[in-house]
C-alpha cells in the first residue's frame, strides 16, 4: 500500500484497496441510493442530503467492511435511517400532496374482481413454485424493480416505507398526514398490485 | 359473509396489526374454501420477505456473483 494514496485526507487511507475507491462501483452505488431516497421523500435535494450523509458515514468506517455485499448492505442500513429521521422531521411541514402525490389510484385494482368483491377468474392468485428461489436470481431483481416504479408514487412511498424502512403504521401516518384507514387502503392496494405485478411477469410465468 | 375483496383487505391489514378473534374466524371460513385467497395470504408472506431482502441489498449480491467477467 502506497503512503501517498490519500494526500488530503489522512482519515481516509484506507479507501486504497476497498470498494469505495472504485470509481464505477461508488458510481453505481450513489445512483441507486439516490433512487431509493427520492422515492421515499419526494424531494432530489433532501434524498442528496441523505445520502451524502450516508456515504460520509461509509467513507469513515470503511475498513470495518471486507467485500462489496457487506459495505452495500451497511449503506443502505444507514440511509434508511437518515431517510426515517428526514421522514420524522419534517412531517409538520410536508404538503401532502407533494409527499403523496396527485391522488390518482381510486379504482385502480378494481378489475380484479367481480361486482360482488369475488376474485376474477384470470386474476385469481395462483399457486408460486418456489418463491425463496427468486431472491437469489439477479433477473427476478429487475422484475421487482420495474413492478415497484410501475406502482402508484404513493403506494410505491407507503410500502416502502413500510416494507424497506419497517417503520410501524403510526409513524407511516405522521410522516405521511394519513390517516390509519388511509394507510390499510393504499397497503391493500400496494400489495395487490405489487403481488400481480410479480405473477405476471414472474412467478406464473411458465405455464406450458 | 365475507367477499375476496374484503379477505384480502384483512390479509393485508393482519400484516400491520394483530386481528380480532371475530376477524380471524371470518377469515378461516372463507380461506377454508377459497384457493385465490388463500394463495394470496401466502403470497403477502413472500412479498414481506422480498421487500426486506431487496433493501438488505439482496440484489446487489446477485449480481456480484456473476457480473464480474462479461
Amino acid at each position: 500500500m502506497s503512503e501517498n494514496a490519500a494526500p488530503n485526507a489522512g482519515h481516509t487511507s484506507g479507501l486504497e484497496g476497498s470498494p469505495l475507491s472504485d470509481e464505477q462501483f461508488l458510481q453505481e452505488l450513489r445512483q441507486q441510493m439516490h433512487r431509493f431516497a427520492s422515492l421515499q421523500l419526494g424531494d432530489p435535494q433532501l434524498a442528496e442530503d441523505a445520502v451524502q450523509e450516508a456515504l460520509v458515514g461509509a467513507i469513515k468506517n470503511v475498513r470495518t467492511f471486507a467485500g462489496r455485499a457487506a459495505l452495500k448492505t451497511w449503506v443502505f442500513a444507514i440511509l434508511k435511517n437518515k431517510i426515517a429521521d428526514s421522514l420524522r422531521q419534517r412531517q409538520r411541514f410536508v404538503d401532502a400532496d407533494q409527499l403523496l402525490g396527485a391522488d390518482r389510484e381510486g379504482h385502480d385494482h378494481d378489475e380484479l374482481f367481480d361486482r360482488r368483491g369475488h376474485w376474477l377468474k384470470d386474476e385469481r392468485p395462483a399457486h408460486w413454485e418456489d418463491p425463496e428461489a427468486a431472491i437469489h436470481d439477479k433477473h427476478f431483481w429487475r422484475v421487482f424493480e420495474s413492478c415497484l416504479n410501475y406502482l402508484p408514487a404513493r403506494q410505491a412511498q407507503v410500502f416502502m416505507m413500510r416494507e424497506f424502512i419497517e417503520l410501524e403504521s403510526h409513524e407511516i401516518c405522521a410522516a405521511a398526514e394519513i390517516t390509519v384507514s388511509n394507510l390499510n387502503v393504499t397497503l391493500h392496494r400496494a400489495r395487490l398490485r405489487l403481488r400481480e405485478c410479480l405473477e405476471n411477469n414472474w412467478f406464473g410465468r411458465e405455464e406450458g | 359473509m365475507k367477499n375476496c375483496r374484503e379477505v384480502t383487505r384483512l390479509l393485508s391489514e393482519s400484516q400491520e396489526r394483530e386481528l380480532t378473534l371475530a376477524e380471524r374466524t371470518s377469515l378461516k371460513f372463507h380461506l377454508a374454501m377459497c384457493s385465490g385467497c388463500r394463495n394470496f395470504g401466502k403470497h403477502l408472506g413472500t412479498l414481506r420477505k422480498i421487500a426486506r431482502s431487496y433493501a438488505h441489498g439482496a440484489a446487489d449480491r446477485t449480481e456480484d456473483s456473476d457480473n464480474r467477467d462479461k
